[in-house]
């Protein structure tokens, strides 16, 4: 079956990062496919490369990176959300006249249209928030 | 079309969970997840609506073990899954509705 995951909560706020990761990383050890985790609102804040919790915690940005590159998964943050969160890629770094960019390995920006579309392919969409 | 529910407040901070028992229709399923698995603590006036609720009740046993609540605590009529089965779930019914 095909799964759509979308992520509307940042990480170590409530618990909606670990779960939706947790969902996503069971729902592929059942064989099931997952089309796109959209990550929308302050979800944004999984992708951000800059991130270094402390040694004894969990690092859920590098856990998603690692889960993309194992299982070829797409990963996509809202770009207007991402914009005002000052997260961006190299191109939108450039584009806004940044001196840096901070997307993290395995994650990527695009628009609204993604989850639509992960809507229309996907045949269960599951959110996770707060 | 049979839903599955997914309640992730604690009834003591939101009725969420309240209100989705009252919505939901025979054939569904209301998961209990994160802080919402307090709903699922015997004794509480959450738990004594299970009862008489049309659609089945799980819990999410992870997080019941975060927050220390034994499954000697866990009142009657509420299955206990990990997120395997939160998966099979998720499969099983036609549509997911995260009450957030």
């Amino acid at each position: 079956m095909k799964f759509g995951v979308v992520v509307n909560e940042g990480p170590y706020t409530h618990q909606a990062s670990d779960s939706a990761y947790n969902f996503t990383k069971a729902a592929l050890a059942k064989g099931h496919e997952i089309v796109r985790v959209f990550f929308y609102h302050d979800g944004v804040n999984n992708g951000t490369r800059l991130t270094v919790p402390p040694s004894d915690d969990r690092n859920i940005q590098e856990n998603w990176s690692a889960l993309a590159k194992e299982h070829e998964l797409d990963l996509v943050l809202c770009i207007a959300a991402a914009q005002r969160r000052g997260i961006l890629d190299e191109n939108e770094a450039k584009r806004q006249g940044k001196d840096a960019d901070n997307v993290a390995e395995g994650f990527r920006i695009s628009g609204l249209g993604q989850l639509i579309e992960a809507g229309i392919q996907a045949d269960r969409l599951v959110t996770f928030g707060d | 079309m049979s839903i599955l529910h997914t309640v992730n407040k604690s009834p003591f901070q939101k009725n969420d969970f309240s209100s989705c028992l009252s919505h939901a229709n025979a054939g569904d399923a209301v998961l209990l997840i994160e802080d919402g698995v307090y709903g699922a603590v015997s004794g509480t006036e959450a738990a004594k609506q299970i009862s008489s609720a049309e659609a089945s009740v799980y819990v999410l046993g992870g997080d019941l073990a975060a927050r220390g609540i034994a499954s000697d605590k866990i009142a009657d009529g509420i299955t206990v899954v990990g997120y395997d089965g939160f998966v099979d779930l998720a499969a099983e019914h036609q549509a997911v509705n995260s009450w957030l």
